[in-house]
């Protein structure tokens, strides 16, 4: 069980949101109402997606006074602190993308590493530079007409419908096309939080040291570039592209990625 | 040299590449967008901002479907159980937007809660408060717009002559919103019709009489008022009517057409011309 402490964590995580916003509906629960895109916390605190309060913002919206606040406390929590961990650790697309790559890894679908050349990791930027231009033309929030993520969540509290395709056509992408294809190539709000992120506290650290270099955390780090001091020095994850979901950690059996805070202090 | 000619040549193709890509893209999901949002005929809670504000206004966190279902008077009378709530939350296969609220009434109609707990917690504002409130800064569901209910005559079998004021009985607004018109039934020669008539100025929209309706489809539904009203434009007014007439004053100098095409030309001739299609 010890290599499996934070993918379980996070699981419990991920899954304990969605049951208080399930009950919130189901059985009027107070603890955290809404969904992702603006939510209540206890039914005071107001919390926002910072990605779509933008989207409102460029399709010609002022949000009321509870989205602006509640954006503003998620992109401060997730700055200082928690960097992309939105991806791993709240968003239920995650499991589904996480299912498709392991079964990728069990069937043998990832013997060749691919350079995909129309698919480049940095789509995510372009896309999400685009998400603000369509917003603007269209005058309606662009992703979230689309977005898996939140169509996956309101799908588990209120019902699924016809949404639930946009799930499978993610997860067939991810196990059969693109390794990695959703979250680490297209997902604009990865590449929101990522950008947000960039500079958060709680960061992977890595002891070159301790490292054997057998490369375990490379396998299974879904964005495997931060990865770049493996066994090469003792340095910190800095990339805002870290979902910060210690499956490094779990992996390494020679104790040389842990959690750490971001020294504030440059060499 | 050379190699920085070449690998600045190929900084400029994948930047060129990224860019048309975007662009692609960007027609595409544009497209799909303006599609997507294309949903006129559908009813939106109490308060809500006319369409077009309103799909840019809503956060789709469905706080006001939660706050419907979840509010106390939400019990079936005889079971005691929780009903289904009015709102829903458009999925994929709904008519409107996806993950924005709205209801049929036919389904589960508004029951016009007194406290309309789907309002205030609306975090984007895109269900207006004060659009409800009264000179004393109450709330009263009363002045909701959510829609105009309509009457198909064919199908209503009031206008046959058969006794029905389902609708009638059923409007939270009685004899206000839809009144009994009497009328003599020329067929029988000693029965009377009874029509329901909507008045347009006190339907909310609730659709009560459609989900009370007894034909197999409802013949009283209710449309957005958008689709359900005309308007005769500020140049038709009452002369009767002190107060309609100072709408003449709403119109602009420059919108007052009085010389087109046609004054060109002699009545004679184009009167005898026949009808242009």
């Amino acid at each position: 069980m010890k290599n499996m402490k934070y993918l379980l964590l996070r699981r419990f995580t991920q899954i304990g949101l969605l049951v208080l916003y399930f009950g919130a509906n189901a059985y009027g629960w107070k603890v955290l109402a809404g969904t992702f895109g603006s939510s209540k916390l206890f039914g005071v605190v107001p919390l926002a997606d910072p990605f779509m309060t933008l989207q409102m913002l460029s399709a010609g919206f002022v949000a009321g006074v509870d989205v602006l606040v509640g954006a503003l406390i998620i992109t401060l929590f997730y700055a200082i602190f928690g960097g992309r961990a939105f991806c791993s650790w709240v968003c239920p697309i995650n499991m589904v993308t996480d299912l498709a790559n392991w079964l990728r890894r069990k069937l043998g679908l990832d013997a060749k590493e691919v350079n995909y050349r129309f698919l480049k990791r940095s789509a995510r930027y372009w896309i999400l530079a685009l998400t603000f231009v369509v917003s603007a033309i269209t005058g309606v929030a662009a992703f979230e007409i689309l977005s898996p993520i939140t169509i996956m969540q309101r799908g588990i509290i209120f019902g699924f419908g016809a949404g639930i395709s946009v799930v499978i056509a993610i997860f067939l992408f991810d196990l059969f096309g693109v390794k990695n294809g959703w979250c680490g190539h297209l997902c604009p709000l990865g590449a929101a939080y990522s950008i947000i992120g960039k500079y958060s506290l709680i960061r992977v650290k890595h002891n070159h040291e301790a490292c054997t270099g057998c490369m375990e955390c490379k396998v299974v780090c879904p964005e495997n570039q931060v990865l770049h001091m493996i066994n090469k020095e003792s340095i910190s994850v800095t990339d805002g592209e870290c979902t910060n979901c210690g499956r490094c950690i779990d992996v390494c059996n020679d104790d040389a990625l842990g959690f750490s805070i971001r020294s504030m202090v440059k060499k | 040299m050379s190699n920085s000619n070449n690998s600045r040549r190929k900084f400029f193709a994948t930047t060129l590449q990224s860019v048309g890509l975007t662009a692609l893209g960007g027609l595409l999901w544009s497209g799909y967008s303006d599609k997507a949002k294309a949903s006129p005929l559908v009813l939106r809670p109490p308060g809500a901002l006319p369409e077009e504000d309103f799909l840019k206004a809503c956060v789709k966190c469905g706080l006001c479907a939660e706050a419907c279902v979840n509010r106390d008077s939400n019990v079936d009378r005889e079971t005691g159980k929780q009903r289904p709530g009015t709102l829903k939350m458009a999925k994929g296969d709904d008519s409107a937007l996806i993950g924005t609220p709205f209801f049929e009434p036919r389904d589960v109609p508004c029951y016009m809660c007194d406290d309309v707990p789907c309002v205030p917690v609306c975090p984007s504002g895109a269900l207006d408060i004060p659009s409800l409130q009264n000179e004393k800064k109450e709330m009263d569901v009363n002045k909701a717009r959510m829609g105009l209910a309509v009457v198909h005559k064919e199908s209503c079998i009031a206008f046959w002559g058969l006794q029905c004021d389902a609708c009638y009985r059923a409007c939270p607004l009685l004899d206000e919103a839809i009144t009994l018109e009497y009328q003599k039934n020329d067929r029988t020669g000693k029965h009377a019709f009874l029509l329901p008539v909507v008045h347009s100025d006190v339907c909310t929209g609730c659709g009560l009489c459609e989900k009370a309706c007894v034909t197999e489809k409802a013949a009283i539904f209710v449309l957005p008022r958008e689709y359900a009203m005309g308007k005769a434009g500020d140049h038709y007014v009452k002369g009767w009517d002190t107060k309609d007439q100072q709408r003449v004053g709403n119109r602009k100098l420059d919108q007052i057409i009085t010389h087109d095409k046609r004054s060109e030309k002699n009545p004679m001739d184009y009167l005898n011309k026949g009808v242009e299609y």
